[in-house]
This record gives structure tokens, sequence and C-alpha cells, in this order.
């Protein structure tokens, strides 16, 4: 018997805490920020927030000499300065549907459940964090956009518009208020399917796909069904001008709110019913 | 303390745990004894509250495992698959844990240094070796300094070193006073850490009794007697639950009584006895005895018709 058992010291834990949803929010941050695919996502967000305005401001400028009046009517400066809104939503909802799914596909979320069985103040703490970084780097985003383009453009005594025009603010407050709330969109739809392409092509259906098929109905149905279509009903947050087929920009934002919030639904119930 | 009554879970028309109940007591190491998808896995899932039971009830510490305000002091738990995100360090992992629990960071280096994972824990564990995620699971079982401890197949991927510190540890925590559950699916390992076994096959209870009755139990009725009268013996002993083999002339294997039993009835009939010996068979053996019937997947042994193997 080789019973020279060399005891194995194990230090004991005097603090004895209790799980909260502000503890599990600060476990969610640490998840959130040691990951590499976090930082990626987040950067090429805001990246393309950025450069997309520049790009198409500095091709506008360039280019505006030779442009037709039709052209240079087609040219809003607002539309410049948030170019980068409808490509910086897709790394937005990509890193949303990660946050979950990433979870799943590495065994991560049994380790989740395990501290935190409730499950529940989970899903909080991650639309929460997420919903903050979104949007507290959106907001500069955008603004730098708006900035940097109109600095470009100015270049040629062109296409100038304040920022205390109105609906302008709105607009700006609104791209980032959008890509915040298309992140936890995603966030949801990763947590019902628990699968990331899934998830991401999920996304990619309802935001970039069934849009365009609108097409395909007569125009009174394209009319009529179209502006409820989560994309649309959230676009008009950052749109300057309002067609006569779109929602209000606030009728348009809660819309997209309650899309948000029926999906996260979803996700609540099915994360409590079914097995991890 | 685990207490489980009629535990069953379904998956599909899949019945993976079929009525089980048994409880797990403190201060004693539980071996979880079962062949390969035998329920064990689901079992500990349905104890920590990852899968809900299709019936029946498992209470940890007497609540159910979600509610418990502090599930991480409660139970410590290393499942089988493994449950770390591949991108993330071991540091931050283990961090993220005891967050959750208010757990201060101080905890979180004691644990990797306990495991001995000190050099890598900044590395990401999607790079680490079976053996060092088998570690970084033990630490985060025990970041919470649990009462109660779950551990699924532990020595899984472990080098020799690795598996004796495993067994020590598991003997340290029980005579902590702490209830300690380990599943396994060998017997021999089981043998050299557990005090108490449960045996499942086929997701039902076949057995809940201390190591020294299985061994016991194991060894069984075989007594080894070598005599110059063994066709004699042999007539003397046979009977409905008696069987007897001879290797060689002399020797007999006699299976359904005890020693004493063979000596006894060979002094009756004054039968000279040269040797008598109870056998011991290996615990291999008697626990592949055991599970014979519930074994889930055998291997097509030599008497397969080999035109079904062809097809």
């Amino acid at each position: 018997m080789s019973s020279a058992t060399a005891t194995v010291s194990i230090p004991r834990l005097n603090e004895r805490g209790r799980v909260t949803q502000a503890r599990v929010a600060l476990s969610e941050w640490t998840k959130f920020v040691s990951l590499r695919s976090t930082r990626w996502s987040l950067g090429v967000g805001v990246f393309l927030t950025i450069a997309f305005p520049i790009l198409f401001a500095a091709v506008t400028a360039t280019h505006w000499a030779h442009m037709s009046a039709q052209d240079r009517a087609d040219r809003h400066p607002l539309d410049i300065a948030l170019a980068g809104v409808n490509v910086a939503q897709l790394a937005i909802a990509v890193l949303g549907v990660l946050m979950i799914t990433g979870e799943y596909s590495t065994g991560m979320i049994r380790s989740t459940f395990l501290a935190v069985p409730r499950r529940l103040p989970v899903l909080w703490a991650k639309v929460g964090v997420y919903a903050v970084v979104s949007f507290l780097l959106m907001v500069p985003s955008v603004l730098i956009g708006f900035f940097a383009s109109q600095s470009i453009l100015n270049g040629k005594h062109i296409l100038q518009i304040s920022f205390g025009a109105s609906g302008v603010a709105r607009s700006e407050f609104g791209g980032a208020i959008y890509v915040m709330l298309v992140g936890i969109f995603a966030l949801a739809i990763g947590a019902i399917l628990r699968n990331t392409a899934g998830g991401i092509a999920t996304f990619a259906g309802i935001f970039f796909v069934i849009p365009p098929l609108m097409n395909i109905l007569p125009t009174s149905w394209n009319n009529a069904i179209s502006k409820y279509l989560p994309s649309e009903a959230g676009r008009q947050l950052f749109s300057l001008h309002r067609d006569a087929h779109s929602l209000s920009p606030l009728w348009g934002g809660l819309l997209f709110v309650g899309y948000c919030v029926v999906a996260i639904a979803i996700a609540a119930v099915l994360l409590v019913r079914r097995d991890a | 303390m685990i207490e489980a009554t009629e535990l069953k879970k379904n998956y599909g028309d899949k019945r993976a745990v079929d009525g089980v109940s048994f409880t797990i007591r403190p201060g004693v190491v539980t071996g979880f004894l079962g062949p390969n998808g035998s329920g064990k896995s689901t079992t500990m899932r349905l104890i920590l509250g990852l899968d809900s039971p299709t019936s029946g009830d498992v209470r940890v510490n007497g609540k159910h495992y979600a509610e418990h305000a502090a599930p991480l002091h409660e139970v410590g738990a290393l499942l089988e698959a493994r449950s770390v995100h591949t991108g993330r360090s071991a540091y931050n992992h283990l961090l993220a844990l005891a967050q959750t629990h208010g757990i201060p960071r101080r905890r979180v280096d004691e644990m990797v240094d306990l495991v001995g994972l000190h050099e890598v824990a900044r590395k990401r564990a999607g790079q680490f070796s079976l053996g060092m995620g088998q570690r970084l699971g033990i630490a985060a079982a025990l970041l919470g300094d649990p009462a109660t401890v779950v551990l699924d197949e532990p020595v899984n991927g472990l080098d020799p070193e690795g598996v004796h510190w495993i067994r020590n540890l598991l003997k340290q925590l029980a005579a902590e006073g702490r209830t300690v559950f380990v599943s396994s699916h060998l017997m021999s390992e089981m043998s050299l850490t557990a005090d108490h076994l449960i045996v499942i096959g086929r997701g039902r209870l076949i057995a809940d009794l201390s190591v020294d009755e299985f061994v016991r139990k194991a060894s069984g009725n075989r007594v080894l007697v070598r005599t110059p009268e063994a066709t004699r013996l042999r007539d003397l002993v046979l009977g409905p639950q008696v069987s007897v083999a001879s290797s060689e002339a002399g020797i007999l294997q006699i299976e359904g009584l005890t020693a004493a039993q063979v000596g006894e009835i060979a002094a009756a009939n004054h039968v000279v006895l040269h040797e008598l010996t109870p056998q011991q068979a290996s615990l291999e053996e008697a626990f592949m005895e055991l599970t014979r019937d519930d074994v889930e997947y055998r291997s097509l042994g030599s008497s397969a018709d080999p035109k079904e193997l062809a097809a």
C-alpha cells in the first residue's frame, strides 16, 4: 500500500456571498472583455461607422464637379454621415449572436448555469452589458462620422448641414440607438437558436433578405407591410426624412423596441425551460 | 448530502435515467459506477439542475440546486463535457465564475495554485491539454469552498501523478466532512478512492453498498480446493446452487459454497484436503458480472456470426 498520503491542503474561504444581479453583471462584463471576438467585432463596428462617412464624403467631394443635378440632389449630408450604420450593424449583430451561442458551442453555458442556476439574471446581464457598451461606443462613432464627413464636404462648400438643424441630432442618436437595439435583437436570436451559424443566418434573413423580397409583392401590399418589418421600423430612428409609406421615427423606434422585447421574452422563456 | 427519489429522465423516446433513488452522505467518498451510457452523466446533470427530471426529485444539501442563493458555496461540480470557453484564459474563466458570488480575486489565485495551473493561467483555455482542462474544472469546482462536490470522471486524461493527486484530494475533501460524489466507469479506480458505491446500468440502480461489501460480494462463494480425492469431493458438494470446475487433476473450483462449508463437508466425509482457498474475483470481473446485462454498447465478441459482421 502506498499510503504515504501527501495530504492536499485545500484553502478555506471565509467570505460567503450570494448571487446578485449586480454580481452577475460584473461577471458578464469580465466574460465580455476577456474574449478576442469581442474586441474584433466592436473594433470593426466602430471602424465602419466612422470610415464609411469619411469615404463617402471624400468620393462625393472629389466627383461633385462632374455629377449631374440629379445625382447631386440624391446626395444628402445626413445619409453620408450615417452611411456606416447599415454596415456596422452586421458586426454588432454577429457579436450579439456570439455572446450567447459562443457559450453553447464551447460548453461554457454549463459553467455559467452552475454559478447562476436561475439563469435569467445571466440573460438580463448580457443584454445590459451589451446595450451599454454598444451604445457608448456608437454615440462617439456616429458623431465622429458626422463631423468628419461634414468637414470634408466643407472643403468644397457643399452639402452642409448644422447639427442643430431639425432632426439631425435625433437621427445621430437614433443611429446609435438603432445599432444597440440590433445587438439586443441578435442576442435574443442567439439565445433562442443556441447556434452561431443559425443565429447569424436568421438575423441576415430578417434584416437583409426579407426586406428586398417585399418588392415581389404588389406595390400596395409592399407599402402596407414593409413599414412594419423590424429593419424598416428601426431605420426610421435615423432617417431624417419620412416618406409616405413609413412610420414616424417615434413609432418606428417603438415598434423596433417591441420586436426586441418579444424576442428577449421568447429567449427568456426558452432559457429557463430548456435543458442546458 | 444528495438525495434522489425516483429520478427519471427521458430524452425523446430514450430513457436515460429510470427511477433511481439514493442518498449520498457527507464525510465519505461515494463512487458512482456504471458502464458508458448507463446514465451517470445524466444523473449528475439532474443533480446540478442543468437538466430537469421527467419525474422524480433530487435535492442537494436539502434544496433543489437552483433554489440555493449561493450555489457555488453549496456544490462544486466538474462535468465530463467541456464547460469552458476556449477563447478565454483560465484565470478570467475562474474570475467570471467567482464574481457571480462576490468571491475575491485572491481565491481565484489560490485555486490556480492548488491545481498547479499557475504557469498557464493567462493562456487561452482552448490550448489546454485534456489533463490541464480537468485541473481547471477542479479549480472551478472548489472555487466556492463547497459543502458538496460532484465530479464526473475526474481522472479522465490525467497523468499518473494527476490521478494520485485527485485520489488524495477526494479523500481530503471527504475527511473535511464534505459530501463527495465521483463517477467513473473504472472499478479499479473506485476501489482505490471510494468508501461507498452506487452502481447503475441502463439508467437503473443496480447496487448501493460499501466498497468492502462489494468486494466481499464480488469474491462471492468461490473456493479453490486441492485434494487427492477430487472426484469424490465433487460428487459430495454438487447441488442445484453449486457448480464445480476443474482445470487440472486434483484441483477443483467450487462455486456456490463458502470455504467453511466445503471444509465441513470434507471433514464430515473424511476427504483429505491439501488446500482450501477462498477466491477473490478481481473487482473488474465483479463489476462486469454485476453490469453484464446492462451494458449499452457491447463490442462484438468472437462468437458473433461472421456473416453479420460482414453485412
